[in-house]
């Protein structure tokens, strides 16, 4: 009773913090200067075309390193905390063969992994263009995978070679970073590559290179947790 | 008008992820609640970040870099809340990871079974 009073209390308090809140928000009619002078200097400075990108991978470009390495540390975690299992619970259960997919899936995924593949790479290429960039494509490569382990429950995803993959994109993100303090002004900075036109692929320094590099560690990443749960 | 009701839409995201973790006793339930309040705080921040009619902050023939300051929503929002979905996958990850060693040390997910560490 006490407890059921006590959640009451908190949610209700919540909500009036909540309402408050709406009742008290004002659209705004114009950006805040950081967000106009963002929009202004990446495509002048960077030559991006999508500011948010431009924001992820230069002027934040170090939070995403961190953002990396958070999905790192999870992919570590997850292997351990799940890890030890295997071996103290093997003589208990007799591992039974899993039930294999049906027809529709096995085709489905026959056709739709590589047309998955496919646009995870056009988002993963377009990330300094249009709407995209590593982190949605590598979601999208983690989504063939999630589709390949239904269609075929006893295939084993090559963990080892998910890894190393996974390790030289980083390293290689990190390389590209200590670049730009060499040959650019500052750490990932990505104009120590040419800028190329404004709007065509190759564009926007090492932009794509950034993208590129950061879709591959995320779908790694994001295959080996899932694979991680699965066993 | 319309990031008010998206604000209002994702702070009662929020009210109901927080009743959901107080009142059910089933962990995973209780992540779900989690999930809930998280994805009803990115869409605060993204309505937070709305600037009324603007457009997406992404400069193309439609969208001239001259005039774009001018029509755009505020691209920063948007920028962390990229980060902020990265940051709960990866908790979300770990607390179903403990879900399931927690399952199999007590062979039940209520938490209700653990209390242990209750004071």
């Amino acid at each position: 009773m006490i407890r059921r009073l006590a959640i009451v209390l908190v949610l209700a308090l919540f909500g009036l913090v909540f309402a408050s809140l709406t009742v008290h928000h004002v659209e705004r009619h114009s950006l805040p200067p950081l967000g106009k002078r963002y929009v202004e200097l990446v495509p002048q400075e960077l030559g991006a075309a999508n500011v948010i990108t431009g924001i992820l991978l230069t002027y934040r470009a170090f939070d995403t390193l961190g953002e990396i390495a958070v999905l790192f540390m999870v992919a570590a975690a997850v292997g351990l905390v799940l890890g030890r299992r295997e071996r103290r619970d093997l003589p208990r259960d007799a591992p039974q063969p899993p039930r294999p997919a049906s027809e529709i899936v096995r085709t489905g995924a026959q056709i739709l992994v590589p047309l998955i593949a496919i646009f995870a790479a056009y988002i993963i290429a377009n990330g300094h263009l249009s709407a995209g960039g590593g982190f949605q494509g590598g979601a999208v490569v983690a989504s063939s995978a999630v589709l390949l382990l239904l269609a075929a429950p006893s295939r084993q995803l090559d963990q080892q070679l998910l890894s190393s993959t996974e390790s030289t994109a980083g390293v290689l993100f990190v390389l590209v970073g200590v670049a730009g303090t060499i040959f650019a002004s500052g750490f990932l900075d990505n104009r120590l590559l040419p800028l190329g036109q404004f709007g065509s692929l190759f564009s926007a320094g090492a932009m794509p290179v950034l993208s590129v590099l950061l879709g591959v560690k995320v779908g790694c990443e994001l295959s080996v947790i899932i694979d991680r749960f699965r066993s | 008008m319309i990031s008010t009701v998206v604000l209002a839409t994702g702070l009662t995201l929020i009210l109901i992820g927080i009743w959901g973790m107080l009142t059910h006793r089933n962990i995973l339930r209780i992540v779900i609640g989690f999930s809930l309040a998280g994805t009803g705080t990115h869409i605060v921040m993204v309505a937070l970040g709305y600037v009324a009619g603007g457009t997406a902050p992404i400069i193309d023939r439609s969208l001239g870099a001259a005039e774009a300051s001018s029509r755009v929503v505020d691209p920063i929002p948007s920028a962390l809340a990229v980060t902020a979905i990265v940051i709960g996958l990866a908790v979300t990850a770990i607390m179903l990871a403990f879900a399931i060693r927690l399952y199999e040390a007590k062979k039940t997910l209520s938490i209700d079974a653990f209390t242990e560490s209750k004071w």
